[in-house]
């Protein structure tokens, strides 16, 4: 619209040898790890404040390891496919450009499949803390983690708190060990002796709190990336007519943040999942 | 500053083919947004300026029904005209986080900054235009969330503008609001900083190297860097206690909790209220340098054009202004010493709060001692810039005893520390965002503002600006608390009750003597005398330019051949050399 | 060195890179994985299993940052600002827990 030409849009600046828009994202994925870095503190912050045996020893008492270390591949093609569509442009080959950066929006969408799983998972999952012990499979337990069955009475939420509120009985199938589904047999468990029942969604524990909002911020990431992807997809023609430079450029920032958000995943994994 | 350019100045303005909403309200501009960041912001320092005369009331006739305004606020607010508590709670929550985040800021940074740093580095705009116009409507976005929340069911966020849970855990959907509104507030902010630092690194004018920008550019990039790096994770507690509030997490909840007598142990328990404290200060204390840089800035300007003599020691302003930006973020838990934090972590603490303070008190000396020996322009600008100096000393030094653990177990929590930082922020920053206004109007306008009013406007407000504040000082040492709906049931008719009324005055004289001030600014936009480019015969960049500069800003790109303060310099027929002149050998 | 003008000789190069980083990253998932199990069945400690987690992550992240990011021809100024920010990271990572465990309501 306008004559103005901004200085640097396409050439470096020879101080920091980058144009403005990759000066500009290299900034913003520094206050992203100010972001990130907060949740971190969180949980280390609560993890060491905790008292003994509120969080669990291992990620992988609660979470699914093998489906996480599937979603760590795929998110690191998503990132390999995503640089081979830059370089495909600095070789000036616009068509297989597009089909890596295809590639890159398939691989986000599986994650972001895989992930559905896993948190649904989760939601269906329930524990129900006693008010005193009480015997299942041969131990006294204070708690009992397992599936609600069939015929289990549907929970209703509290409408002040959002919790679940104290339903008449439960009647769950106890987890085996390593969190393993569908040992023992079912139990019944009357209201009165219960103090606590929740799924093993974000409100369930400090750990699983941490958990949903860590990777649900980072999905959020995932999501925001896939828009500007599939964008590129959309219109990239247009703009590599007009500007084979720019289109490259604007591909060269876009990749950036798409590494950053694998960067991300590559701690969190480790963090969440395997201690 | 003004929402208009004058149509009879249109050379060469390429945006007259804009139709009206792509040049006024959906500018890419850098001059229009920052008009637009100046406008709505003093709109809000207005409206937060309101809050307070309506709460001094209360402090001042407790009970008493509220004269003019009380009929017309809503029951939740003023029952009979009488300010209840809850409404109360709820004005002084917002009329820290307007101020704070929906007045300064965006003043000093989004207005000032927006229209002053591309013309000093020699650039035809922003970086990047349409973010800039972004950063603005979210900004906008987050500013009209904060005022709906006046009008939802429970009312305004009540918890203070720091929102320490449990308390804001448990508050109504107010406090709900409020985050999304500091949300929207935080990602303008980042967006504009990252333009900011992009613009400064990457377009200065040939010739223009660091060490040869204003002072005022300096301040915005030092600035920037701490709303690039410190906002992030206040924006990451928010989401936090969104989680809380709307997910039922415990991230900020204890275990144990007991709320109204009811045991809450529907929520798992073990989150810590101190989290949210350390990323909130981690944030806030930086901001409070958010709010006093740029002041800093614009007043190292106005004093370096009117004493006509170079800024006295410019590399020790630069380099203190990076070493305060530096140690910002290292200082937070001064705020937290009351928190039973252990005597390790008070000590190191106080002792980086002493360190602060040195680069502080150097940018303070060199801008006295660019005083010594000048011959002064005492006009309106300048009056408030000189004003700035001793007020923000005084806020300054005040801090003191609020770093250091042994006194500040007496001075925590009350009206001192309310003295305190509005010295800083009002007689300071407030001050310097005035003599910014005078100054640089007559670029913007191509008109100078009425010296006469603006007199008229400056000696009042230094007068009762302290009024309002002086006396917190003497009620905070004698112990009176802030955040009191009735102070009497502390104060017992005491004479610090006095002090309170006499401090009430002061703020209703205060808005009395912004008068000539509202006057003079429309009446100077349309009928001010007309004044070339560099009608106060300055050096930096933004005097090359046209008044008003129009569309890319600069008829010549130019170049620079000397450092931003060449006032006085002997041996030239004129007692300045503008950076883009250059020197005859 | 600036990929301002790169010849496709040089992003050719470029391409073997990554798919090397690619498959290195790969191996490294599973180790992290298959150490982090051994740990678990051998009971090593709390320190000992963040250490070893940490430290395959950072060589991973290093990997993505220096070649897919090409941080690694970037120029100084970068660098500077990055290592601003790695330090405010930690000690916004540090302080608060350390407040935790040196607060008086501890001991
Ligand atoms: C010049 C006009 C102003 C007046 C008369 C004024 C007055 C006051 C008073 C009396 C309080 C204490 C309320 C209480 O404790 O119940 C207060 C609180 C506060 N003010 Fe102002 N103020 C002014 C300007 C500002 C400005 C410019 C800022 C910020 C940049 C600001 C930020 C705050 C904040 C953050 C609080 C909350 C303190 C707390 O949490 O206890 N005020 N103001
Ligand atoms: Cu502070």
């Amino acid at each position: 619209m306008s004559t103005t030409v901004i200085p640097h849009d396409l050439e470096p600046h020879p101080l920091t040898g980058m144009y403005n828009g990759k000066f500009g994202i290299w900034l913003f994925l520094a206050s992203e790890i100010m972001l990130f870095g907060a949740l971190f503190s969180t949980y280390v912050l609560l993890r060491v404040g905790a008292p003994p045996g509120q969080w669990p020893a291992h990620g992988s008492e609660i979470l699914n390891v093998p489906l996480a270390t599937l979603n760590t591949a795929v998110l690191i093609s998503s990132s390999v496919t995503m640089v081979m569509s830059w370089a495909a442009l600095k070789m000036k080959k616009f068509g297989s450009a597009q089909v890596w950066l295809t590639i890159t929006f398939l691989c986000a969408g599986a994650f972001l499949v895989v992930k559905y799983f896993e948190y649904t998972d989760k939601f269906h999952h329930y524990q129900v803390w006693l008010n005193d012990p009480m015997p299942v499979g041969g131990h006294e337990v204070t708690t009992i983690k397992g599936h609600l069955t069939a015929d289990s009475p549907k929970l209703e939420c509290s409408e002040k708190t959002g919790a679940f509120n104290i339903p008449e009985y439960v009647i769950i199938t106890p987890d085996g060990d390593h969190g393993s589904s569908g040992h023992g047999e079912a139990v019944r468990v009357e209201g009165s002796k219960i103090k606590r029942i929740s799924n093993f969604g974000p409100r369930h524990s400090p750990y699983l709190a941490t958990y949903f909002t860590m990777t649900g911020l980072h999905g959020l990431h995932i999501v925001g990336g896939m828009v500007v992807i599939l964008y590129f997809m959309l219109v990239g023609g247009a703009i590599w007519k007009r500007s084979p430079e720019k289109y490259t450029n604007r591909i060269e920032c876009t990749g950036l943040y798409w590494h950053f958000v694998d960067l991300v995943w590559i701690f969190l994994f480790p963090v969440l999942y395997l201690l | 500053m003004s929402g208009h350019h004058d149509h009879s100045h249109g050379h060469h303005d390429h945006g007259h083919d804009l139709p009206f909403w792509r040049k006024y309200i959906f500018s890419v501009d850098h001059k229009m947004i920052g008009c637009q960041y100046t406008v709505t912001a003093l709109l809000f320092l207005f409206f937060g300026f309101t809050l307070m005369m309506i709460m001094r009331w209360q402090l001042a006739y407790p009970g008493q029904a509220i004269p003019f305004i009380g009929q017309y606020l809503s029951k939740d607010i003023a029952a009979d005209g009488v300010l209840v508590g809850d409404g109360y709670n709820a004005f002084g929550a917002m009329h820290g986080t307007i101020m704070v985040f929906l007045a300064i800021v965006p003043l000093a940074v989004g207005g000032f900054g927006n229209y002053v740093l591309p013309l000093q580095v020699g650039a035809p705009d922003m970086a990047f235009p349409k973010l800039n116009m972004m950063s603005y409507w979210v900004y906008f976005c987050g500013g009209v969330t904060m005022l709906t929340s006046f009008f939802i069911k429970g009312g305004a966020a009540a918890s203070g503008w720091t929102s320490y849970p449990p308390l804001s855990v448990f508050a109504s959907s107010g406090q709900t609001v409020w985050l999304l509104g500091m949300v929207l507030l935080i990602t303008s902010s980042l967006l504009g900083s990252v333009n900011f630092i992009v613009t400064t690194v990457q377009m200065r004018a040939k010739g223009l190297s660091f060490f040869r920008l204003p002072f005022f550019v300096w301040a915005q990039l030092v600035t920037s860097f701490l709303l690039l790096l410190a906002f992030p994770p206040l924006e990451a507690a928010g989401v936090l206690q969104l989680m809380d509030r709307l997910a039922g997490t415990s991230f900020f909840m204890p275990s144990g909790l007991v709320f109204s007598s009811e045991p809450q142990t529907h929520m798992s328990g073990g989150g810590s209220p101190l989290l949210w404290q350390h990323l909130f200060w981690f944030l806030a204390h930086p901001e409070v340098y958010v709010l006093i840089l740029p002041a800093m800035g614009i007043v190292s300007e106005v004093i370096a054009t009117n004493t006509r003599k170079p800024l006295w020691g410019y590399k020790s302003l630069v380099y203190s202004v990076i070493f305060l930006g530096f140690m910002s973020f290292i200082v937070w838990a001064h705020h937290m010493f009351m928190t039973g934090m252990g005597t390790t972590l008070s000590t190191f603490f106080q002792a980086t709060t002493m360190v602060i303070s040195v680069p502080s008190v150097i940018v303070l000396t060199c801008l006295i001692l660019s005083l010594y020996g000048a011959s002064i322009r005492y006009n309106t600008p300048m009056l408030f810039a000189l004003a700035f100096l001793p007020m923000f000393a005084i806020g300054g030094l005040t801090g003191l005893p609020l770093g250091l653990t042994a006194s500040d177990i007496h001075l925590h929590d009350t009206y001192y520390v309310i003295g305190h930082f509005h010295y800083v922020v009002a007689p300071g920053t407030i001050f310097a965002m005035f003599a910014g206004i005078y100054y640089w109007f007559p670029k913007v306008t191509g008109r100078k503002m009425s010296e006469f009013l603006g007199k008229l406007h400056f000696w009042p407000s230094f007068v009762f600006i302290n009024v309002v504040f002086m006396p917190m000082f003497f009620q905070g040492m004698a112990g009176l608390l802030r955040r009191q709906y009735d102070q009497t049931e502390q104060l017992h008719g005491s004479i610090a009750h006095g002090l309170t009324k006499m401090s009430s005055y002061g703020a209703w004289l205060l808005a009395l003597a912004q008068l000539p001030f509202i006057i003079n600014f429309f009446y100077s936009m349309f009928k001010g005398r007309k004044v070339d480019a560099n009608p106060w015969e300055s050096t930096t960049l933004e005097w090359a330019a046209p008044s008003p500069p129009p569309h890319g800003n600069f008829d010549k790109t130019p170049v620079v051949y000397c450092g931003p303060y060449e006032y006085s310099v002997p041996g030239k027929s004129k007692d300045y050399c503008p950076q883009h002149v250059a020197m005859e050998a | 060195m600036s990929h301002h003008e790169m010849s496709v000789e040089d992003v050719k190069k470029h391409v073997r890179t990554y798919i090397a980083v690619f498959v290195a990253l790969l191996v490294f998932t599973g180790i992290t994985v298959g150490v982090s199990m051994l740990g678990q069945n051998q009971g090593w400690t709390v320190t000992t299993a963040v250490l070893i987690a940490l430290f395959v992550a950072s060589i991973k992240g290093s990997l993505v940052a220096c070649y897919f990011m090409h941080l690694i021809s970037e120029k100084s100024m970068l660098f500077g600002i990055l290592a601003l920010c790695a330090f405010f990271f930690l000690v916004l990572l540090l302080i608060p827990v350390i407040t935790v465990s040196d607060n008086v309501g501890v001991h």
